[in-house]
């Protein structure tokens, strides 16, 4: 957390006010490099989404770009599924799946994602392992920053941001080009040309990994980001959490003073202080959970570093839960604990709603079609006698080849259908086509005045047809 | 028209909106300093025994972005509508913005319209992309009054069945299109006679389309079509030079029989058409007047026929001009055949 407060000593009787400015810059804090198996797994995964991230763009598909959001065109291409704006329920049932599988794997065991998915974690470890090979491990960094100014650390410092700003705008580039397509982005950015909406974006998106993966950092997880103010709605006591073992720990102290007190014999924490050095978030652990805690498990890696060197068991800082840290309980109790009540429903909703998700975008039909009535015409009486109605066929083609449609009425007795378009549709392509339905004068005597149900059969050749209802009206 | 009912509103707002503005910065200056009362860094007051309140600082960047959005706000509101009335130095209305929109739409679209404006009307109906526009056009600014497959209904002409009021011409069409047209047909009971010579001359002008009509009548009726051949012409072929229609022809704008004609001769006709002239630019009028010229030509009958839906289908092709050559190569089966 940020600079403790000057203390004072607060006696009741003579409370001596110190007045102090309420804006207070944090502390640059510089995490110590820390490898461990946890540290292995959060570099896994930087690797693995950052591969995602930067590499899907380039991928193609059938002579286009395999992820494309083509926002002027309105069409999003994931590889061979093409989607409309009307399939926006497909993204919002992506988002639910990602909101209980988040609520379910942290009510399992903690902020894993915070610790080590997040973008924001992923991009600080990124320039984080950037500055430490340009300005040095932590101490190094820390001297040349109470150092003054001088040729050195200007090139250091400046090679750093350098480094970062490129990065930075690898990253802008990545993500503009997800929405235009990245090769001809490429060529824009070298030849200059670049419009001015792409321009803005990359930059912004550039300044915003910059900034805070650069300068901002935990400030981000410490006051922006609502997820840890809710942490405490989706942990329980049963939740696995990252924990310093009391018990075992306490009274800590360094180990020349073993000699001194016998009596009082010291618990297994030697107070190195390494498990404050390596946080990001710069708290103290030992201090019991906190909401600054993203769960990074770097400390568990460097405690255990240390245990390692002093011979004792590793785990003095480990994933546990509230209930095993307070009550010394053995792992099993905690596997047992795991299906609870909360975490089998979560899993259960997971399941349905992934499930659903799923089966919907397999069956997802070739095209879609509204038949809607003219607004113009209701109903007209042609020579002869016949009765027509006229409709707007709009049919969107939901692949990526063309379509020829045929038409059919049902319902209606001596109807003909006559379309006055071509019932086509190009790849990706929506259009209208106008068409009219007629029936004779005999058959619209037999049915009266009135509005008439009817169904519309639209068949795609390729594909099982559609159908869709509207009415026909006989006019008085 | 302006933008409050009393001139002194908007001074209101103004005033409102910079105070607000120093009270956000007095706010920040006036929270800016805080007594520390206890060591532990909080307030000092502990509630239920062991509740206390943190008094952390704030981060500065966090003071930093407030204040710079304030600045933000005093350079926008310079710049743009805000305070008040006032129309900021920039000059921005949203009707602005849409029309500069709307220039920038019509220089992106100015190419494509400069093709179709060095072609014929035949090659226009022969090219995909322009009868493509041409349809699309039409459907937003056509249908409402003459349908979506123009072939209207009662009131609104019928645009595919080559029978034209003010002529059939390319030329005259865009003529159409961009000025309207005003169908009137003064009241011609007085100059007729009487209400029977009404019915007469109705059942006449029934005849001369051969029509079903009352013989007797309509022989009562013909000396009385003197009055009506002023505009209609001699036999009743219409004039397009007034509009005139032709009423020889099976084609009845305003309804058929005795009763939709006496209501013309009693109380006449005024059909307007708006002039289109402020929806479409002269390119845009030219390619919807081309698609309404080939309606009429690719309609021969009203019965549905296989031809007819070829030659629609030829005349109008998709993007892919190798699937519509495979559409009308293929049997037609865009329609069903009589149930």
């Amino acid at each position: 957390m940020t600079t403790p407060v000057p203390a004072t000593s607060a006696l009741p009787a003579n409370q001596r006010e110190e007045v102090i400015w309420l804006y207070q810059k944090s502390p640059k804090i510089q995490p110590r490099t820390v490898h461990g198996w946890f540290a292995g797994w959060r570099w896994a995964l930087v690797w693995a989404t950052q591969l995602v991230f930067y590499g899907l763009p380039w991928l193609l598909w059938n002579d286009r770009q395999a992820v494309l959001f083509d926002l002027e065109a309105r069409r999003f291409f994931i590889f061979g599924l093409v989607l409309y704006p009307q399939d926006f329920i497909y993204l919002t049932g992506l988002l639910i799946v990602s909101a209980y599988a988040l609520f379910l794997f942290t009510t399992v065991a903690g902020r894993l994602w915070c610790g080590y998915a997040c973008p924001q974690t992923v991009y600080t470890e990124i320039f984080l392992w950037i500055e430490s090979r340009i300005e040095g491990d932590r101490m190094q960094r820390i001297k040349r920053d109470a150092a003054s100014w001088s040729v050195q650390k200007l090139l250091r410092k400046g090679g750093k941001h350098l480094a970062w700003g490129t990065v930075a705008l690898w990253t802008g580039f990545t993500f503009v080009g997800y929405f235009t397509p990245i090769r001809s982005l490429g060529v824009a950015v070298w030849s200059f040309g670049l419009g001015p909406w792409q321009s803005f974006w990359i930059a912004l998106y550039s300044l915003a990994t910059y900034g805070n993966a650069g300068w901002l950092r935990e400030q981000v997880c410490l006051y922006m980001c609502p997820y840890a103010r809710f942490q405490s709605a989706m942990f329980d006591h049963d939740t696995l959490i990252i924990g310093y073992d009391e018990k075992r720990g306490e009274p800590r102290g360094t180990r020349a003073k073993r000699g001194t007190d016998a009596n009082r014999p010291l618990g297994d924490c030697i107070d190195c202080g390494l498990c404050v050095q390596v946080c990001p978030t710069g708290i103290d652990i030992r201090q019991g959970l906190q909401y600054a805690c993203i769960g990074c498990a770097a400390c568990v890696d460097v405690c255990d570093g240390v245990m390692d060197k002093m011979r004792t068991p590793r785990g003095l800082i480990r994933y546990d839960t509230q209930a095993g840290l307070e009550q010394a309980q053995p792992a099993s109790a905690r596997w047992n604990r795991v299906l609870r009540p909360r975490v089998l429903v979560y899993s259960a909703v997971l399941v349905v709603i992934t499930a659903a998700l799923g089966t919907s975008l397999l069956v997802r039909p070739t095209f879609r079609v509204d038949v809607e009535r003219d607004r113009g015409v209701m109903a007209r009486t042609v020579e002869d006698g016949w009765v027509e109605n006229v409709y707007r066929m709009h049919l969107m083609n939901n692949t990526e080849a063309p379509q020829r449609y045929r038409v059919a009425v049902q319902g209606l007795p001596g109807a003909q259908v006559e379309l006055r378009g071509p019932a086509q549709a190009g790849p990706a392509q929506a259009r209208w086509v106008p068409l009219v339905v007629r029936i004779p004068p005999q058959a619209a005597a037999a049915l009266g005045s009135g509005a008439h149900a009817i169904t519309f059969q639209i068949d795609p050749w390729t594909d099982s047809s559609r159908a869709e209802k509207s009415s026909f009206v006989v006019p008085r | 028209m302006a933008d409050f009912t009393a001139p002194g509103w908007s001074t209101f707002i103004a005033i409102s909106t910079a105070l607000s503005l120093i009270a956000c910065v007095v706010l920040l200056v006036l929270a800016a300093r805080r007594r520390v009362v206890a060591d532990d860094n909080t307030t000092g007051h502990v509630w239920d025994e062991d509740l206390r309140e943190m008094n952390n600082p704030l981060p500065r960047w966090w003071m930093v972005l407030f204040v710079l959005t304030v600045v933000f706000a005093a350079i926008y509101l310079a710049f743009y509508p805000g305070m008040g009335s006032r129309p900021g130095s920039l000059g921005w209305t949203s009707s602005g913005e849409l029309e500069k929109d709307q220039n920038r739409a019509r220089a992106e679209f100015a190419p494509i319209y400069a093709r179709f404006a060095s072609m014929a009307p035949e090659q226009l109906a022969a090219d995909a992309a322009a009868m493509g526009t041409g349809q699309r056009l039409f459907l937003n600014q056509c249908a409402q009054c003459h349908g979506s497959d123009g072939r209207g209904s009662k009131g609104f002409p019928n645009l595919g069945d080559n029978d034209w009021l003010w002529g059939g011409e390319f030329d005259t069409i865009v003529q159409t299109i961009t000025g309207g047209r005003i169908g009137n047909m003064p009241p011609m009971a007085a100059a007729v006679g009487s209400a029977q010579d009404v019915r007469n001359l109705a059942q006449y002008v029934l005849s001369l389309s051969d029509s079903p009509h009352d013989a007797p009548q309509a022989q009562m009726g013909k000396p009385k079509f003197a009055v009506c051949a002023a505009c209609h012409g001699a036999g009743g072929k219409g004039n397009t030079a007034l509009g005139a229609p032709n009423l020889s022809d099976k084609i009845w704008l305003h309804g058929r029989g005795e009763a939709a004609v006496t209501s013309a001769i009693t109380r006449g006709h005024n059909n307007v058409m708006p002039a289109q002239a402020r929806n479409m630019t002269p390119d845009q009028v030219r390619v919807v007047a081309a698609y309404v010229w080939s309606l009429s030509r690719a309609t021969v009958t009203t019965a549905v026929t296989n031809a007819e839906t070829t030659a629609a289908t030829t005349a109008t092709t998709t993007t892919t001009t190798a699937t519509a050559t495979t559409a009308t190569s293929a049997t037609p089966a865009n329609t069903t055949p009589p149930r």
